[in-house]
């Protein structure tokens, strides 16, 4: 090929490239990169300018309860949303995927607390949540239950906020498995049948492994999520009472914006974004594997 | 004895009746075929007999046992689908075991009947691979082995070549007929291709709006249409029926035209009529050069007819011709398309 043309088509390609390529490196690298230099370095005052302190955040942070508190937090909500908010998308997905009467009414019902704003959402919940008047001390004390202070518990406080976001993430996962058996064809069933098969047999044996895809998905989504919930957190207990119910994101946040600590913000970020990238990892060469597209 | 007895099923959905007062039976070990064109009512009198479609009234009987209300799994049939549904995530192996699993079958047996199955159908080397992998003729080798270790008495077919290329579909036809003959099976076959239906059927049955139009061996059909449905459905290319009352010369037509009987139809194969001096005056529109064969478009007034004529012809589009035909030929509709005459006459509709 003439050399000029050649140089043109790289011209092109890489004209091409350049838009996407500039949003990547002003939102994703650049940041990112950004981030990990930042919490090399100390605090910076008036007086004392930040200055290169190698790996002395990660040691602060190491030393930090508080660190540890919303890590061990994390993966409490971690493992108590994501299980239950996949296994009941995947039972209301099955449940509206037939016919029956009103059954674009339920479709829609189950997706609504996705379609609400956050800030929306963790206000209702503030109002159920609420003791003495909030929604469930009222209905509980028709029974002769007392009231409880669900929020200001240490003890209730994370699993109050794991029903909530159970609640919001079931419904929008709902639509990705609806989607998904939709693509399913119905004679694997009536072939299924036609050999004695039960419900059940079918669904573990045919219908869930070709939902893994959509499993995978929903699962990396879930984890992210998880990770990523902060604005419950403002509305509902600002991470309290005592960081029972504080997340890393709500802590970085913290860090960042309270107590303008902006370098240790920085590595907690670098460990947020390091551990989102293992699961990631973990998630596609494990289970990637063992998954049937179509 | 009898393999399966068809007594008065319909099934209505409000006020539509897919299936209407039909009844038949299928001989043990026979193959009959469903034969129809789309819409009237095949595939769901074949998914009523398997199971999977509730049955409005009427009964099944298989083997002798009532089995109208009966689960589809326990009444001794299995059944090849037009998509094969074949479970994608599933090798070949473990999609002919499926059914044998659910039904816990010892793993001696089912390696077994995995083996002559395979064998069979010529499926050995492709066990491991994925219905994904595998071409259309594989995919329905598949669905047929999977027919052959549920060794079920009875077998449904729901238009199982529909999806495959004509040469294909011509190899896999035998092999499904050499099979029913082998293992003995008692066959029920849904088409709407005449050409399946003639080469495999025992017994066909046409259905038209949900209805039995005529039942019968092929040849039957063939040679004694009992309506102008049948004769139209079965040949290629269809039987010619003319209306007698717009032909002005009674004389061409060469048969004992019964007087008095305004909007009575003749029908006359197109591979029955020859060329000749004098007949009816017909002229060319088309003329269809098939190698063997030649099929000539015809019209005379306003009604067309086909004529099949051995190799080649020099006739042109637009010539004039007489063609004529065997007295012994003709076959007689009344106004309402039912047989009244002709070659081998029968009292009307044997069904």
């Amino acid at each position: 090929m003439h050399p000029s043309r050649n140089l043109m088509r790289h011209v092109h390609g890489w004209l091409l490239l350049t838009p996407a390529a500039i949003l990547l490196v002003a939102f994703t690298h650049y940041p990112t990169i950004k981030t990990i230099i930042d919490s090399l370095f100390s605090k910076g005052t008036v007086i004392r300018p930040s200055r290169f302190v190698g790996l002395a955040n990660y040691e602060s942070m190491y030393a930090d309860p508080i660190f540890w508190k919303v890590l061990y937090n994390n993966l409490w909500f971690a493992l108590g949303t994501i299980p239950t908010s996949i296994i009941l998308a995947i039972s209301m997905a099955l449940l509206v995927n037939r016919a029956m009467p009103g059954r674009s009414f339920v479709r829609m019902a189950y997706f609504t607390p996705t379609i609400l704003p956050m800030i929306a959402v963790a206000n209702i919940w503030l109002f159920f949540y609420s003791p003495d008047i909030g929604l469930i001390d009222q209905i509980s004390s028709w029974f002769g239950i007392s009231g409880h202070n669900w929020l200001g518990d240490p003890k209730t406080v994370l699993p109050a906020i794991i029903i909530m976001t159970v609640w919001k993430e079931a419904g929008f996962f709902m639509i990705f498995y609806l989607a998904a058996l939709q693509h399913v064809p119905p004679e694997l069933r009536e072939a299924a049948r036609l050999e004695g098969a039960s419900r059940w047999y079918f669904f573990r044996r045919v219908l869930f492994p070709l939902l893994m895809p959509t499993t995978l998905f929903v699962l990396i989504n879930a984890v992210l999520n998880s990770f990523k919930l902060v604005d419950h957190l403002f509305v509902l207990t600002k991470g309290g009472p005592d960081n029972a119910s504080n997340l890393l994101l709500y802590y970085i946040f913290e860090s960042a914006f309270s107590y303008f600590d902006t370098n240790y913000a920085a590595t907690l970020t670098v460990v947020l974004l390091a551990l989102l990238a293992i699961m990631a990892l973990v998630q596609f060469f494990l289970l990637d594997r063992r998954i049937h597209y179509r | 004895m009898t393999g399966i007895e068809i007594r008065n099923l319909a099934k209505h959905w409000g006020d539509i009746r897919a299936v209407d007062d039909v009844s038949f039976d299928v001989p043990q070990g026979s193959l009959t075929v469903l034969l129809g064109p789309s819409g009237c009512g095949k595939s769901t009198l074949l998914r009523m007999i398997a199971g999977l479609e509730d049955v409005s009234s009427g009964q099944v009987h298989i083997n002798g046992q009532d089995v109208t209300h009966k689960d589809a799994a326990k009444r001794g049939v299995s059944m090849v689908f037009q998509s094969y549904a074949l479970f994608p995530h599933l090798n070949v192996r473990e999609n002919i075991l499926f059914g044998l699993k659910v039904r816990k079958v010892e793993q001696a047996v089912r390696d077994k009947r995995l083996q002559e199955a395979a064998r069979m159908v010529g499926l050995e080397e492709l066990l491991d691979r994925k219905p994904a992998n595998l071409s259309g003729g594989q995919r329905q080798r598949v669905a047929l082995a999977r027919t052959i270790v549920a060794d079920q008495p009875v077998c449904l077919m729901d238009e199982p070549l529909s999806n495959l290329d004509a040469k294909l579909r011509a190899e896999m036809r035998d092999e499904i007929h050499i099979l029913q003959r082998k293992l003995k099976l008692t066959m029920v076959y849904v088409t709407h291709d005449q050409t399946e239906a003639m080469s495999l059927a025992d017994q066909v049955v046409l259905l038209k709006d949900g209805r039995v139009e005529q039942i019968g061996k092929p040849s039957e059909l063939y040679e004694t249409p009992s309506t102008t449905f049948s004769a139209r459905f079965l040949g290629m290319p269809p039987m010619n029926v003319l209306r007698i009352d717009q032909i002005k010369d009674r004389g061409a037509l060469n048969g004992a035209i019964p007087s008095g009987s305004p909007g009575w139809q003749l029908g006359v194969r197109p591979e029955n009529i020859s060329i000749a001096d004098k007949g009816l005056s017909v002229k060319i529109s088309a003329v269809d050069y098939m190698g063997a064969e030649t099929v000539l478009r015809l019209r005379h007034g306003k009604q067309n007819l086909m004529a099949r004529i051995d190799g080649r012809t020099n006739a042109v589009p637009g010539e004039t011709l007489h063609i004529t035909w065997n007295a012994d030929d003709i076959h007689l509709f009344d106004e309402e398309g039912i047989r009244r005459g002709g070659i081998d006459a029968k009292p009307s509709a044997s069904a």
